[in-house]
């Protein structure tokens, strides 16, 4: 285990949530891929932290990434939920402009 | 070598489960997929020394999971484990824009001259973490609990159905309050 090979689990982890993010319909399911691309970051971060500086502020940082996590789950519900009741539907494609 | 070991098998089980998330043909598997992916990261982690935030990324995601099942079945209105389905748009291109970025990151990840660590981790890790966070770091707790807070009313002002906006109009000065059913005593 070394930083490269780490960071090569990382990037691996970021194209997959990456290809999800662009290529689902379904709000849910795109929000499954920025959750799989935040956790290539925390894993990204964790490994920089271990192998390059390993003092206690690169861990804060990491629960700054978790913490951004919850933010994002939480509004991409709030807003998931608000185009369903006003388009009775929880895909991409009918949430392209903002207009009601 | 049983820290490589367990390394690679859990990089292994999260890009797989990762991958999984956005092969299998229904929700219900695609959110398990993704738990397990979030929890070979956290046990990552614990790999390499993090324990407190491997272990909370574990429960964290494990809870999160469970909520992302209830959306599911609140939206898409059925069972989502009896029901094959397959909802892409341009998937050659999100295949071929994740492709080129595994390329970038994964070329920076190995060609990158990278500095010889500096300092040494303290004796016990998850102490030295909650001293900074009570210390020197607390600046940065201070911040993300307003963040959180606001976060708690936009999501609840987004979801409600409907608000006292629509009750009292936009000056909330509208007496009695619209309200889908008269009642109450007074109105």
């Amino acid at each position: 285990m070394t930083l490269e090979t780490v960071l090569l689990v990382a990037a691996a982890l970021f194209a997959v949530g990456l290809y999800g993010a662009i290529s689902q319909q379904v709000v849910v399911m795109v929000m499954m891929g920025l959750e799989v691309m935040v956790n290539a970051v925390i894993l990204a971060a964790g490994a920089m932290w271990w192998f390059l500086a390993p003092d206690p502020t690169g861990q804060v940082l990491l629960l700054v990434v978790l913490a951004a996590m919850t933010v994002e789950m939480a509004m991409g519900f709030a807003v998931a939920t608000l185009v369903h009741r006003h388009r009775n539907s929880d895909m991409t494609d009918s949430a392209t402009d903002l207009a009601r | 070598m049983l820290v490589d070991i367990g390394f690679w098998v859990l990089a292994v089980l999260a890009v797989a489960s990762a991958v999984l998330v956005f092969v299998v043909d229904s929700m219900a598997r695609a959110t398990y997929a993704l738990a397990v992916s979030f929890v070979a990261v956290g046990f990552a982690l614990v790999l390499l020394q993090q324990n407190y935030v491997g272990v909370v990324t574990v429960l964290m995601m494990l809870m999160e999971m469970a909520v992302m099942a209830v959306y599911m079945v609140m939206y898409m209105g059925m069972n989502p484990a009896l029901m094959p389905m397959s909802m892409v748009h341009g998937k050659r291109a999100a295949l071929a824009v994740s492709g080129a970025a595994f390329v970038v990151l994964g070329a920076g990840a190995l060609l990158v001259d990278w500095p010889v660590r500096r300092g040494v981790p303290a004796p016990d890790v998850t102490a030295a973490l909650g001293e900074a966070l009570m210390g020197r770091q607390m600046l940065v707790m201070v911040v993300i609990s307003p963040v959180m807070v606001a976060t708690i009313v936009g999501g609840v002002v987004l979801a409600a159905h409907r608000t006292r906006y629509d009750r009292f109009g936009d000056d909330l000065r509208r007496r009695p309050a619209r309200d889908p059913q008269r009642g109450g005593v007074g109105r």
